[in-house]
């Protein structure tokens, strides 16, 4: 648990190209209570282009957000010990 | 319903002969297999990675709804993980239906939709390096931005 109020302990899951321009496939981030999805997703995104491993703009528009195991919407609000998965678009099953 | 996600061979064959019943009509059969292209560039292998359990429960969803949207009898969905070279099977859907209509159109809808929504991504390794595939864009439901829709899946 924390010592204070005001922050949250999230793990951070990445997937598919993420997870190779991350360097690793899981963290575990502090942040501000109250973060929604879509502000954590800003952030991530800021983090990634700050540590210049900026993909095309186009991979960060398509990415999902799971919370806890499902799909998420932007204003869905973090909560401590959540567990929160940046998705790139899914390519499972067939062929192209 | 068998639902899995393997990292082995996937059985097709005694999958197939497990699902059919004696209220059967039809078994419908989408075979996904590793094709030794993409766009003319030769593949040597795919390597398959998921969002394990987050995955394997959409895959249930998926085939719980393929039931009551197409009235089908029985639906195996299984996809496997890991390294799959030309030719193996990476995703396997039978649909088990009193009529073939609905047999078909489940299947179609089944392999269809779990290509956009369920998190399995594939890193495609050619002659000349590997690229993780394009996937094809989040459905509205599913995205973190999709306008004034706010209705949440299900």
């Amino acid at each position: 648990m924390l010592g204070y109020s005001g922050l949250m302990r999230v793990r951070v899951l990445y997937f598919g190209v993420l997870r190779d321009l991350a360097g690793h496939r899981e963290v575990e981030v502090e942040l501000a209570e109250g973060l929604s999805v879509a502000e954590f997703l800003a952030f991530q995104r800021a983090s990634f282009q700050r540590a210049s491993v900026a993909e095309a703009s186009q991979l960060w528009d398509s990415i999902a957000v799971a919370v806890n195991k499902e799909y998420a919407r932007g204003d869905v609000v973090l909560r401590d010990g959540d567990e929160v998965a940046l998705l790139p678009p899914v390519s499972g099953g067939r062929g192209l | 319903m068998r639902i899995e996600i393997v990292d082995e061979a996937i059985p097709a064959e005694a999958i197939v002969a497990e699902m059919k019943a004696g209220a059967d009509g039809a078994v419908c059969v989408f075979d996904g297999i590793v094709r030794d292209n993409t766009r003319g560039r030769r593949t040597l292998h795919l390597d398959y990675e998921a969002y394990r359990e987050m995955a394997l429960e959409q895959m249930k969803g998926l085939a719980a709804e393929a039931v009551t949207r197409f009235g089908v009898r029985d639906v195996a969905l299984v996809h496997r993980l890991g390294r799959l070279v030309v030719g193996e099977t990476s995703v396997l859907v039978v649909v088990a239906s009193a009529h073939r209509g609905a047999a078909f159109d489940a299947c179609r809808w089944l392999i269809d939709t779990l290509k956009t929504t369920v998190p399995i991504w594939k890193k495609e390794q050619f002659v000349d390096g590997a690229v993780w595939a394009d996937g094809e864009p989040f459905p509205a439901a599913m995205a973190v931005h999709s306008g004034d829709d706010l209705e949440m899946l299900g």
